[in-house]
C-alpha cells in the first residue's frame, strides 16, 4: 500500500510534523496506519526543543544542550537525595567494616568533569545506547555510539579501581606482592569473607540449591585464606570502558556489547573452548565471552555473569554485589506498598552485618572451591559457575582448594 | 441453522486439514464448526505462552495431543532477558496432567524447565513420545532420566542449544532394554559424558532410529560402533571429529559411513579434523544438509568436503569459509536454499578471515534456489546488497550481521538504507529481515513501504528518531514479531500505534527512548496488551516518569497480566497501576 499522504514524512528524510503536534494521538488510530499524524522528533537538528518532554541525554545523563535547564537537574538531584537513602543499603562484601568503594550517583549528573570516572550503578539512568542526532550525523562510521551503547544494567562492567577492598580476606592492605602459594603468617580471618545482607522475607518458595549441591563440611576446621595476587585493573584493557568515547578507533581489544554480536550463548562458549584447545589464541585478550550462573542462597532466582568483562576478583565481588542487592531492602522494587521499601536503621544494620556470606565456584571437576584461591585466570579457566553460599555451609571448602592447589603445583 | 452434514462427517474432513491457520479459518465459518473443530483439533501451537492460559487452552480444545509451546522472547538467546524473567513450563504440563492424560508430544522453546516438570511429563502422560527441548534451561540429567525410564513409546527426544546441568551420563542408562521405540535421539548441548555401552545397545536396539545426534563427549573411535548398528541412519551427529591419525581408525570410520547409504544430513564435528574428513566422503552425494559451524577447519578443507556434496541443500559453517570458499560453494551447490556463516571470531577487533560480502554476492549469484540467509561479516557496502537483492528475489529470510554497530558502507561511508531498501523492494517474499550497519529513518521507511510479507523485524543501533519506528508500525503489514535494540525510538511512534500492537504477537524495546508515563499510558489503553516494563536499576517509580525505562516487552494476550512476574518486572496495566498509588 503506497503511502499517498506526503505530509507524513518527505523523502528527504527529514521529518515535518502535521501542523504542530498538539498531542500524540494515541487511540485515534483505530482505522489503521494511515491515518497517524506523526511524530515531531526532539532535537532531530541538536536544538533544544523538547516537546515531549524528552530529554535527549548523553550517556553521562548530561542534556547535550549547551544551556541546560538548571531547574530540571537540580529536580532532578532531588529524586536523587531521596532514593540516596538506599545506598547506605547497598550490598557490601567485605569484611566487616570494611567499605566497598565509593559510589557516587550524583556523578553522572552534576559533575560533567569528572568524565574518566564512570559511575557503576548511577540511579540515574545514563542513557543507554541513546545519543542525539548531533552524533550521528557523523558518517565515519564512528564508534561513540557503540561506546554509549555499552551502558548496561544487569551485566556491570566495573570502572577502573584503583585501590579496591578485597572481598576475599587477605590479610591487611591489598597491596602485597603475589604469592599463590600460602605462607603461615597469615593468619585466619574470624570466618567472614563476605556480608551479604539479605532481604528477611524472600520467597520461601525456591528451593535452595544449596541441599544437593552442598558437600559434607567438617565443622570446626580453620580456614586458609590465600591471598591473591593483586592485578592492576588496567591490564586487559578490554574490561575498561573509556569514558573518553570519542572518534578515536577501537582499542586495541574493545570492550563487548551485551548481546552483541546476537550470538547465542552456547555457541559463543563452545567456541571459546574450542579455539583454546586449538592453540591458536596465545598473546591475544580471552576469545568470546564466558556465561556462568550465579546462585545466592536464598534468593528467588538465578543471575549470569559474563567473567571476561572483569579482570580481577574484585570487580566480579562488585559486580555481584550490585546484582544480588534487588536481593535486600526493596532495591528492586516490590509490587506491594511503597511502605516496604524503607526500613528502619536498626533492621538495617542487623541485615548488614548479621548475615555472612561467602562466594564460591564449581569446578570444572565437580568440586566447590572459594572463590579467591587462585589467580584469576585460572579461576576464569576452571570456573563452571557460582554461589553465593552461607558461609556456614562453605567451612570446609578451604582445605579441599589448599590441596587441589598444591597437587596442581 | 441447517446441518448440511452430520457432525462426524465434517469431522473426518476436517481431520484432513492440519495447517493451525487453515484450522482457525475453520473455526470460524459458525458456531457448529467452532464446535466441531474444537473437538477434534489434535495440535496446537502458542507462540507466546502468556498470551494464553493453560485454562483457556484446555477449556477450548479438550483433545489436544501435541502441543507446542514459546516462552521468553528472541532476545533471550543473547543475555537480554535477565534471568528470572519467567517462562516457566511446570505449570502448564501440571494442568495438562489433568486435562490431556493422552497427550503424546510436546515441543518447548526458551522455556524454563525444571527436573519436576519432566518427571511430571513421564508419569502423566501413558502414550507419550515425542519431547523437544529447544533453547530450555532449568533442568538436569536427572530430568532426562526420568522421561528415558517412564515413557514406554518415547519416539523423540531432541534437546537443541539447552542449558543442562549434567549430573551424570547415566540418565541413558535409563532407557529400559525394553525401549526399541526410538526415531530420533538428539542432545548435542549436553556437556558431560554418556555411558557409551548404553549407548551401543540402545542404538542396537533401535531399529527405527533416524536420528542421532551426539554431544562432544563421544570419542571418534567410539562412533564406528555406533554407525555400522544404525546402517539406517538419515540424520548425524557426530561426537568429538578429533583423534590421533590412526589408518585403521580411518579405514573403519570410512566403512563405517558407507554402510549408512541412507544418510542426509551431518553436523557435530567437534574439534574436527581435516584428515578424518574425507571418511565421510562416500555418502556425500546424498548429503543434502551440513552443519560445520562448531567445525574449525580452514578453507581449503571445507572446500574439499563440500566439493563432494552437489546435492547440498543446506549449510552451516564458520567464516573460516571465506569468500574463496563460498565461491566455490556457489559452483557446486545449485540446490542451496540455506545458507548461515558464524564469525570464529566475534569479539576480535581485526578480521581473523577473509571473508567479506563478496562470499555473499557470490553465492547469491550461483544458487538461485538461495531463500535464506544468515551472515556474519565485517563489511558491507550498498553495491553489495543491490546486486544481492537483484540476484535472489526469492529471499524469504535475510538475517545481515555486521560485526560493528552503526558501520556504513565500507566504500562510499554512507548509511545502508539504500542497500536493505533494495532487499525489502525486490525480495516481496520476505518474511524475516535482521539489519545491521549504519541505518537511518530512511531504511524504515523503505521497510514500511516494500515489506508487506515481512513478519519478523530485528533492528540494533539503528534509526534516527521515532518517525522510523513509525514506518515500521504502519507500513508493515504482516509484521508479528518486532525486536528492537539501541534504537532512539520513545514514546510517540509506539502511542501513534498503539492498536497495531494488538495485531502482533510481540514488540521487544531495550535501550531506547520509551519512557515510563508511555508505558504507563499504554498499559492503561489497551487491556488485551500486556506492557512489560523490564528494569533492573528498580521500580521505575522511583524515578521522574518522563525518563525512560531499560527494557519493554509487549505482547497481545487474552489471559490479562501474569502472575509469576519477577521484582524486576512491572505490568503497566489498570490493575497493576492501583499497586503503584
Amino acid at each position: 500500500m503506497c503511502r499517498g499522504s506526503s505530509s507524513l514524512y518527505s523523502l528527504g528524510g527529514k521529518l515535518l510534523s502535521s501542523g504542530n503536534l498538539m498531542s500524540p494521538p494515541l487511540l485515534g488510530v483505530g482505522e489503521g496506519q494511515s491515518n497517524v499524524s506523526v511524530v515531531s522528533s526532539p532535537s532531530v537538528d541538536g536544538s533544544c526543543q523538547n516537546g515531549s518532554g524528552l530529554k535527549e541525554r548523553n550517556y553521562m545523563g548530561l542534556s547535550d544542550c549547551s544551556s541546560v535547564d538548571s531547574s530540571a537537574i537540580s529536580g532532578l538531584a532531588e529524586e536523587n537525595k531521596s532514593s540516596l537513602n538506599l545506598k547506605a543499603t547497598e550490598l557490601r562484601l567485605g569484611l566487616p567494616g570494611s567499605q566497598s568503594p565509593e559510589r557516587d550517583p550524583e556523578l553522572c549528573l552534576l559533575n560533567p568533569g569528572k568524565l574518566d570516572e564512570k559511575p557503576l550503578f548511577p540511579l540515574l539512568p545514563s542513557k543507554d545506547g541513546i545519543y542525539s542526532s548531533s552524533q550521528k550525523a557523523v558518517v565515519t562510521g564512528n564508534k561513540r555510539g557503540f561506546s554509549d551503547a555499552m551502558d548496561n544494567f544487569s551485566e556491570v562492567k566495573s570502572a577502573v579501581f584503583t585501590e579496591g577492598n578485597w572481598m576475599f580476606p587477605t590479610v591487611g592492605s591489598d597491596s602485597e606482592t603475589s604469592q599463590s602459594k600460602p605462607q603461615g603468617k597469615f593468619h585466619v580471618s574470624p570466618g567472614v569473607n563476605a556480608i551479604l545482607p539479605v532481604r528477611p522475607s524472600l520467597n520461601s518458595g525456591v528451593k535452595s540449591a544449596s541441599a544437593k549441591e552442598h558437600s559434607g563440611t567438617q565443622p570446626g576446621m580453620k580456614k586458609d585464606i590465600v591471598p591473591l595476587k593483586p592485578r592492576a585493573s588496567n591490564e586487559t584493557g578490554h574490561n575498561t570502558i573509556g569514558a573518553s568515547n570519542n572518534n578515536t578507533s577501537a582499542p586495541a581489544a574493545k570492550a563487548q556489547v551485551v548481546g552483541w554480536p546476537p550470538i547465542r550463548s552456547f555457541r559463543k562458549n563452545t567456541l571459546a573452548t574450542t579455539s583454546k584447545n586449538n592453540d591458536e589464541v596465545d598473546g591475544k585478550p580471552g576469545p568470546g565471552a564466558l556465561f556462568v550462573k550465579v546462585s545466592m542462597d536464598g534468593a528467588p532466582y538465578l543471575r549470569k555473569v559474563d567473567l571476561r568483562t572483569y579482570s580481577a576478583y574484585q570487580e566480579l565481588s562488585s559486580a555481584l554485589e550490585k546484582m544480588f542487592s534487588c536481593f535486600t531492602i526493596g532495591q528492586c522494587g516490590s509490587h506491594g506498598a511503597p511502605g516496604r521499601e524503607m526500613l528502619s536503621e536498626s533492621k538495617l544494620r542487623d541485615l548488614l552485618h548479621g548475615s555472612e556470606y561467602v562466594l564460591t565456584y564449581e569446578d570444572k571437576d565437580g568440586d566447590w572451591m572459594l572463590v579467591g584461591d587462585v589467580p584469576w585466570e585460572m579461576f576464569i579457566d576452571s570456573c563452571k559457575r557460582l554461589r553465593i553460599m552461607k558461609s556456614s555451609d562453605a567451612i570446609g571448602l578451604a582445605p579441599r582448594a589448599m590441596e587441589k592447589c598444591r597437587n596442581r603445583n | 441453522m441447517a446441518y448440511s452434514f452430520p457432525e462426524e462427517v465434517l469431522e473426518h474432513v476436517f481431520s484432513f486439514i492440519q495447517d493451525d491457520k487453515d484450522r482457525n479459518a475453520v473455526s470460524l465459518v459458525c458456531k457448529s464448526w467452532y464446535e466441531i473443530e474444537r473437538w477434534c483439533r489434535r495440535r496446537i501451537f502458542v507462540g507466546n505462552c502468556y498470551a494464553v492460559s493453560p485454562r483457556i487452552v484446555m477449556r477450548r480444545f479438550p483433545e489436544l495431543r501435541s502441543v507446542s509451546l514459546k516462552g521468553k522472547p528472541h532476545f533471550a538467546d543473547f543475555n537480554l532477558v535477565p534471568e528470572g524473567w519467567g517462562g516457566y513450563v511446570y505449570p502448564w504440563i501440571s494442568a495438562m496432567a489433568e486435562a490431556y492424560p493422552w497427550l503424546e508430544e510436546l515441543r518447548l522453546k526458551r522455556m524454563v524447565v525444571t527436573d519436576e516438570a519432566l518427571e511430571l511429563i513421564s508419569r502423566s502422560f501413558k502414550n507419550f513420545s515425542v519431547l523437544v527441548l529447544s533453547s530450555c534451561e532449568g533442568f538436569t540429567t536427572d530430568g532426562l532420566a526420568a522421561i528415558a525410564a517412564n515413557c514406554r513409546n518415547l519416539r523423540v527426544l531432541e534437546l537443541w542449544e539447552c542449558e543442562v546441568d549434567d549430573r551424570s551420563g547415566n540418565w541413558l542408562s535409563h532407557f529400559p532394554e525394553s525401549c526399541t521405540s526410538l526415531v530420533s535421539l538428539s542432545f548435542p548441548c549436553l556437556d558431560g559424558e554418556v555411558s557409551f555401552s548404553a549407548l551401543e545397545r540402545l542404538v542396537s536396539r533401535c531399529t527405527n532410529l533416524r536420528t542421532l545426534r551426539l554431544n562432544n563427549s563421544v570419542p571418534l573411535d567410539k562412533l564406528p560402533n555406533l554407525l555400522r548398528r544404525a546402517p539406517q541412519l538419515v540424520d548425524l551427529g557426530t561426537g568429538a571429529y578429533t583423534a590421533e591419525l590412526r589408518p585403521e581408525l580411518y579405514s573403519k570410520l570410512g566403512d563405517a559411513f558407507a554402510g549408512c547409504k541412507g544418510l542426509k544430513s551431518l553436523s557435530g564435528f567437534w574439534e574436527a579434523v581435516p584428515s578424518y574428513l574425507p571418511a565421510t566422503y562416500s555418502i556425500c552425494a546424498g548429503i543434502r544438509s551440513l552443519n560445520l559451524s562448531y567445525a574449525t577447519i580452514q578453507s581449503p578443507d571445507l572446500v574439499k568436503l563440500i566439493r563432494q556434496c552437489p546435492n547440498l541443500q543446506r549449510l552451516w559453517v564458520l567464516d573460516y569459509i571465506e569468500d574463496c570458499g563460498l565461491n566455490a560453494l556457489a559452483t557446486t551447490c545449485k540446490d542451496l536454499q540455506e545458507l548461515r556463516v558464524f564469525p570464529s571470531d566475534p569479539f576480535g577487533v581485526e578480521a581473523n578471515v577473509s571473508l567479506t560480502e563478496q562470499g555473499l554476492v557470490s553465492v547469491s549469484e550461483g544458487c538461485p534456489k538461495l531463500q535464506s540467509v544468515l551472515y556474519f561479516c565485517r563489511q558491507m557496502s550498498n553495491a553489495a546488497l543491490f546486486t544481492i537483492a537483484r540476484n535472489r528475489p526469492n529471499l524469504t529470510r535475510f538475517r545481515l550481521c555486521i560485526i560493528e554497530p552503526r558501520a556504513p558502507d565500507y566504500l562510499t561511508l554512507q548509511p545502508l538504507d539504500a542497500g536493505f531498501g533494495a532487499i525489502v523492494e525486490n525480495c516481496k517474499d520476505l518474511q524475516r529481515l535482521s539489519l545491521s550497519g549504519l541505518l537511518t529513518d530512511r531504511v524504515f521507511e523503505y521497510i514500511g513501504t516494500h515489506a508487506k510479507k515481512l513478519e519478523m523485524l530485528s533492528i540494533a543501533f539503528a534509526g534516527d528518531s521515532d518517525l522510523g519506528l513509525h514506518h515500521v508500525l504502519s507500513g508493515c503489514n504482516s509484521l508479528r514479531k518486532l525486536e528492537i535494540r539501541d534504537c532512539p525510538f520513545g514514546d510517540q511512534a509506539l502511542l501513534a500505534n498503539a492498536s497495531k500492537l494488538e495485531t502482533m504477537r510481540s514488540l521487544w524495546m531495550s535501550s531506547c527512548s520509551v519512557s515510563f508515563e508511555a508505558c504507563k499510558l499504554l498499559g492503561q489503553k489497551m487491556p488485551s496488551l500486556n506492557v512489560e516494563v523490564i528494569d533492573e536499576r528498580g521500580s521505575p517509580e522511583s524515578r521522574p516518569e518522563s525518563l525512560p525505562i531499560d527494557k519493554l516487552y509487549i505482547y497481545r494476550t487474552i489471559a490479562g497480566p501474569r502472575c509469576d512476574m519477577p521484582s524486576f518486572v512491572w505490568n503497566m496495566g489498570e490493575r497493576s497501576a492501583l499497586r503503584f498509588s
